[in-house]
């Protein structure tokens, strides 16, 4: 069983539901705080969506020098799987474990709703359970989600395959300006994910889909060399 | 030595400011025919204790490295003022 490190900032409040998801398909998840500097042999990190620190100067900004975030580093390093999920994303955008950033929505609304995802990279700790191409439902609820990064990062990401997720659907097919429609992506060696969706909003019937269910069953799975020999799995 | 630092982010020009382009639509709907550009930054300020004005400049430049700027997206400007 997997060990699994939810972390927690204030103003995080996808703290809870992915805990949730996490638990759901058999993970031992804990929530760790923000000002701890031990991930408590976690085999796994999830980053949750909300609003670090107000969104302050930007978002994610201020979260990235938290305590908690040189033991995140130290874990990405050793190869430890790293999920950040919306505001997660920016956090990690913002820590230089993924490339680029996430500005302003082109159209400046806040943007909440469902919207069509293709999966296009199944490599990574999170997206194994899927098909290459699964189109997915997911819900999303941000305001700065436009994925912006230089032409030569944006280059290397598609030549290697980073593009994890991309907006699909044919009409309005991207609700946030992103460049190249990304939705998700990862790092060189695959193991830090972000993301905008929100798939701990769309993980058990109740919730009317679970088309997100596919990224907490991948990590359930996943057995690439978990870090902590000792602990859970 | 305290030194007054004033930064100015701005939106890095080529990249879509969706502010500045609101802000100037709502610009020419009031009458102010010929307003163009609009690109709307940030201004910090801070005091700072430093050595000499060279190294004000210095650590403030750090500053805005490391987290007042996202190197990606924005660039700085610095003026280092002294008390």
């Amino acid at each position: 069983m997997h060990r699994v490190a939810v972390l927690r900032f204030p103003g995080s409040n996808c703290d809870e539901d992915t805990l949730r998801a996490a638990a759901r398909v058999g993970a031992d998840p804990f929530y760790v705080w923000h000002r701890d500097t031990d991930l408590r042999g976690a085999d796994v990190v999830l980053i949750p969506g909300g609003f670090s620190y107000g969104d302050y100067l930007r978002s994610g900004a201020i979260a990235r020098f938290s305590p908690v975030m040189g033991a995140v580093q130290r874990h990405a390093a050793a190869g430890g799987p790293v999920l950040g999920i919306c505001n997660g994303f920016q956090i990690l955008c913002e820590a230089h474990l993924l490339p680029g950033a996430l500005m302003r929505n082109e159209r400046l609304s806040f943007v909440s709703r469902p919207v069509e995802v293709a999966i296009e990279n199944v490599r990574t700790p999170f997206t194994t359970a899927f098909e290459p191409g699964a189109r997915l439902r997911l819900p999303i609820a941000h305001g700065e989600g436009r994925y912006v990064a230089e032409p030569a990062t944006i280059d290397m990401l598609e030549a290697e395959g980073r593009v994890v997720m991309r907006y699909a659907r044919a009409e309005d097919a991207n609700p946030n300006g992103s460049m190249h429609d990304i939705a998700g992506i990862a790092n060189a060696a695959g193991n830090v994910v972000g993301i905008m969706p929100h798939p701990e909003r769309a993980a058990e019937p109740i919730l009317g889909t679970e088309d997100g269910a596919g990224f907490f069953a991948s990590m359930a799975a996943w057995s690439g060399s978990p870090i902590n020999s000792g602990a859970g799995s | 030595m305290t030194y007054r630092v004033h930064v100015r982010v701005m939106p890095r020009a080529g990249l879509l400011d969706p502010q500045g382009q609101a802000v100037e639509h709502a610009l020419v709907s009031l009458g102010f025919d010929g307003a163009g550009q609009v690109r709307i930054g940030r201004a910090i300020e801070l005091e700072l204790d430093a050595p000499g004005p060279d190294a004000a400049t210095a650590r403030a430049r750090e500053m805005c490295e490391r987290l007042l700027a996202n190197p990606v997206t924005e660039d700085f400007e610095l003026e280092v003022e002294g008390h």
